[in-house]
């Protein structure tokens, strides 16, 4: 047996390609669990289509999952892949492009048959007929080497086919020398009562490992030490896990029952199935008939007492805007979560945006301000939950907690936060009758009080006509109106003194400054650090409150020449700070259902730079 | 339950010996229906029966939609919510979810719960949360000034329908039973006394109480329920449903209903050939029956069905909740913030 060398590297991205219904998704949620106990920093990018599952080996039913980890600091799932594993001619077909040169690809040989070659488009194969010279092409029966490994337990050629997977997988883990155990435990957890399943399964992983430790194909074994990572308690977690733990912690904070009123969406449906689950933490999860119902039993539930949630997408937002309108009127606390996907309509479900934020600004009939923060990363969604619930609480509004599909499906090693020095959340409910007005206001927040029903001598009535300011009488004043709405719009106001400043990541003032907002986070960082390395003037803002904003924003924006805004919708943030701030801020707008690669950005940074010189 | 509820809820004064009155539910707002609409009559019956219920009025919530019905809550002196068209019903839900021990009323009428308001309404009915629904039925829209409603009779020539509606209408107590409600009901704006004791029956009722309340707008459709209610016609076009007595009607209670197989056609008792006892004898918990009944509301020749439908029992959804929830906490223990935030596959990065 040769002996392999062993290569250690810095980084590596890794995409598994196949049909949807062939377990990709499994595949590399396994190897991102395994990466990530072994210390790795890492990013992951789930790519999958809509449908549920696909005609086999059509090009639209292709589901991919991409993997960017390293001993480094990992910021984005990569931009291009250093291995791409393809399990038949259709993934191999849609993937090939994001693979770099001289890059290595592991097909699977019997997805390429003929009818596999016809459905791809592929007038001849390309295994056999050159095309792919420039990359490292490895190709390998392994439908058949899956079946060859379980044969004599005689199962059903369908059972063979769905465990293929795993022999990829078992190669893989191979190649870049992570260990089996999690997956291997995983296994025996997950099918402990179908043993055939469970042995057939456990069969190919080794299989596949001992394929790739074997056989002369692979020359080449890799390491990637763990990455320097912050002293701490580490676990790797997905946007919407940790979206719904940030909320069941604000709850306990703040001693309230969480209630949830939603209804199924991509790619927001994790959410409320996370929270379905603790109930032994008193989380009450109703699924709603109907995203109206969803927000407005949330509401009900608020006025109740309870922290009152809502999670959806961009459709649903647009259904619940009447009633998001009704909840600035009654000034009570309710989290409208939406986990963005392209647009616009039904659009694209399954693919991420962020093209939603005027709608948040801007969506409700009349002036009905209403605070607005985003997330940056995935592991970001459990800080950006608790804070929205805490300003919710505390200003007794409703709130947009922003997040989009590549955060919500991605993971990233998470800071296990100490639960007891998390920030305190203390609302109070009234009770005192001496005094009691429904829409008195507190000095320094403009709230008014929350008197749950129950509270024997504060029986009042609320609702969404205009209110007569302290009585909360309904009134059609004109000059009480006005009034209502300057001091609705002041109260979100403040929400600022509670914001911390805007920190800019490199100089204060330069060439070009870029400003983000939610999940551009990492690509723009990425970016930024390039050209910082090669010595340019340029600096990275990152925006996680779009409402209000950061106190100092304008002052930052004034000491750059150049301000780039790269965003994944038509320009949304530009059009904010351009009205804002009057700067000539420009945008870079990707609108494909895609997160930004990092060189796209960096190409657009060089070109303002040459541009301005 | 929430610690903080908790310690509101402990604030309740102790049941005084004075019994409350119905003056102590009207709130200091000024009505402003238009004098002599039915909603009056529905206000001051509610407020009559109130104190009867033995609820504190800081335990009780009125939740409206938007309509003349939906100002109701403005004029009572409990906890009330005027919310949006349609959604009173949600709102409810999710209020009584988060809090099962309040008193939980839903005030709507035929468009508010049964045009916009209709999806909600039946997944109400469906789940069956002790929520006690009054539809003011007008057959009318009347705060927007005279449209037709989805209970409105075909034909009928409005500001909308210049040429005469061509929609057939809703019947409101077959789309209950159809949505499996528990608890359906049919009063009259114009008996007070019979609102009363309907009202009571719905408080009492454990799960949604669906009570349709036939109420005469003045302005926009004067007179849709006076064959109904007005002394010289009642008696012959109304028949009384009373649980565990036969359907008779007229002036001289010699009319009656007995079923023709599935079909329930009128009777005479005078002429001979019927008594009392072939006659069809209402039984609350009967659901068959209740179909037959409420069938019997838009056909011709037959009495109009007044009183309870149906009265049966069914899971309440709230207390299904809060038991899920104990029977969580028994079998994992209460949750541990920091216990969750520490599970799962971890490292440790010195």
């Amino acid at each position: 047996m040769a002996e392999k060398t062993i290569q250690n590297l810095e980084e590596v991205t890794i995409r598994f390609a196949g049909d949807s219904g062939d377990g990709m998704q499994l595949t590399g949620t396994q190897f991102t669990n395994t990466t990530a106990i072994l210390g790795n920093d890492l990013s992951t990018l789930p790519d999958y289509p809509a449908e549920i599952r696909a005609p086999a080996g059509t090009l639209f039913g292709v589901s991919g999952f991409q993997i960017h980890f390293g001993s480094t600091e990992i910021n984005t799932p990569g931009d291009q892949c250093d291995v791409l594993v393809a399990m038949n001619a259709a993934a191999l077909k849609v993937n090939l492009g994001s693979l770099i040169d001289g890059g290595t690809i592991i097909a699977n040989s019997d997805g390429f048959n003929d009818k596999n070659l016809k459905l791809a488009g592929y007038a001849s194969n390309p295994l056999t007929d050159g095309s792919l010279q420039k990359y490292h092409l490895h190709s390998v029966d392994i439908t058949k080497l899956t079946g060859l490994a379980i044969q004599d337990m005689n199962l059903s050629s369908k059972l063979v086919d769905r465990s293929k997977n795993f022999f990829a997988l078992g190669m893989m883990y191979w190649m870049y020398n992570r260990p089996m155990e999690s997956t291997i435990d995983w296994i025996e957890k997950k099918f402990g009562n179908k043993p055939e399943i469970k042995e057939a399964n456990l069969r190919v992983l080794k299989a596949g490992w001992n394929f790739s430790e074997t056989t002369e194909i692979f020359a080449v074994r890799y390491e990637v030490g763990p990455a320097k990572l912050a002293p701490g308690k580490y676990r790797n977690i997905t946007g919407n896990q940790a979206l719904a733990w940030g909320l069941i912690a604000a709850s306990k904070k703040a001693k309230l029952d969480l209630f949830l009123g939603s209804y199924p969406i991509t790619p927001a449906s994790d959410i409320l199935h996370e929270l379905s689950v603790y109930k032994h933490f008193g989380v009450k999860t109703f699924q709603a008939e109907d995203e109206i119902a969803g927000v407005t039993s949330a509401l009900g539930a608020s006025f109740g007492g309870a922290l009152g949630v809502t999670t959806t997408s961009g459709p649903g937002v647009a259904l619940k805007t009447e009633a998001i309108g009704l909840a600035v009127m009654v000034e009570l606390p309710l989290i409208i979560v939406n986990v963005q996907r392209g647009g616009p309509s039904t659009g694209l479900p399954t693919k991420t945006e962020q093209a939603d934020l005027l709608q948040s600004l801007y969506g409700r009939n009349g002036e009905a301000p209403v605070p607005i923060i985003a997330a940056a990363t995935p592991a970001d969604c459990f800080e950006t939950a608790f804070e929205a619930s805490r300003i919710a609480l505390k200003y007794m509004t409703p709130i947009f907690c922003l997040s989009d599909g590549y955060l919500g499906n991605g993971s990233e090693p998470w800071l296990i936060p100490d639960y007891n020095a998390l920030p305190e959340i203390a609302p109070k409910f009234r009770t005192e009758k001496e005094g009691f007005f429904p829409y008195s206001r507190d000095e320094q927040t403009l709230s008014r009080p929350w008197a749950i029903p129950g509270t024997p001598g504060l029986e009042h009535r609320i609702g969404g006509l205009e209110k007569q300011h302290i009585t909360g009488n309904v009134n059609y004043e004109p000059l009480n109106h006005e009034f209502m709405i300057k001091m609705r719009a002041e109260k979100i106001e403040r929400i600022a003194n509670e914001i911390p400043l805007a920190k800019v990541e490199g100089d204060s003032q330069g060439d070009l400054l870029v400003v983000g907002w939610g999940g551009t986070y990492g690509s723009i960082k990425s970016a930024v650090a390039h050209h910082r390395q090669k010595g340019n003037s340029v600096s990275h803002l990152h925006l996680r409150w779009l409402n209000p904003m950061p106190r100092n924003v304008g002052e930052i924006l004034y000491k750059f020449k150049h301000i780039l805004i790269p965003e994944l919708n038509l320009g949304q943030l530009v059009k904010v700070l351009r009205a804002k701030y009057l700067v000539p801020a420009v945008g870079l707008n990707k609108i494909q259902g895609l997160p930004f690669k990092s060189i796209e950005i960096e190409s657009k940074i060089e070109e303002i730079l040459r541009g301005s010189k | 339950m929430s610690v903080l509820v908790d310690e509101v809820m402990k604030l309740s004064p102790p049941p005084s010996d004075q019994k409350a009155s119905s003056k102590d539910f009207q709130s200091d707002q000024d009505v402003r229906w238009c004098p002599g609409c039915g909603d009056y009559s529905i206000l001051a019956q509610t407020q009559r029966v109130m104190p009867d219920l033995g609820i504190p009025r800081h335990r009780m919530v009125f939740v409206s939609g938007i309509g003349c019905s939906s100002r109701f809550p403005y004029y009572m002196n409990t906890y009330g919510f005027h919310s949006i068209h349609g959604r009173a019903t949600a709102i409810a839900s999710g209020l009584k979810m988060a809090r099962p021990e309040l008193s939980m009323w839903v005030v709507t009428g035929d468009g508010d719960g049964l045009s916009i308001g209709g999806n909600h309404m039946i997944h109400l009915l469906r789940r069956n949360l002790d929520i006690n629904v009054l539809l003011f039925n007008n057959q009318i829209y009347g705060l927007t000034k005279g449209q037709y409603s989805p209970t409105s009779e075909k034909g009928k020539i409005t500001k909308s329908t210049p040429f005469g509606s061509i929609d057939y209408p809703f019947n409101p107590a077959a789309l209950a039973l159809g949505s499996s409600a528990t608890f359906v009901a049919r009063t009259l704006d114009r008996d007070p006394k019979h609102m009363q004791a309907i009202i009571k029956r719905a408080a009492e009722h454990k799960g949604t109480s669906f009570v349709e309340v036939y109420q005469n707008c003045n302005v926009f459709n004067d007179g849709a329920f006076f064959q109904f209610t007005e002394k010289d016609t009642k008696d012959d076009t109304a028949v009384y449903l009373e649980h565990g007595k036969p359907l008779t009607f007229g002036k001289e209670k010699d009319k009656g209903i007995r079923l023709n197989g599935f079909s329930p056609e009128v009777v005479s008792l005078k002429d001979g050939k019927w008594s009392v006892n072939d006659l069809l004898v209402h039984n609350e918990k009967d659901t068959t029956l209740s179909f037959i009944l409420a069938d019997m509301t838009y056909k011709a020749g037959l009495p109009r069905p007044i009183g309870i439908f149906l009265a049966i029992d069914r899971p309440v959804y709230e207390q299904e909740m809060v038991r899920q929830i104990a029977f969580a906490q028994e079998k994992r223990g209460d949750g541990d913030m920091v216990k969750l935030l520490n599970s799962g596959d971890t490292w440790t990065v010195q």
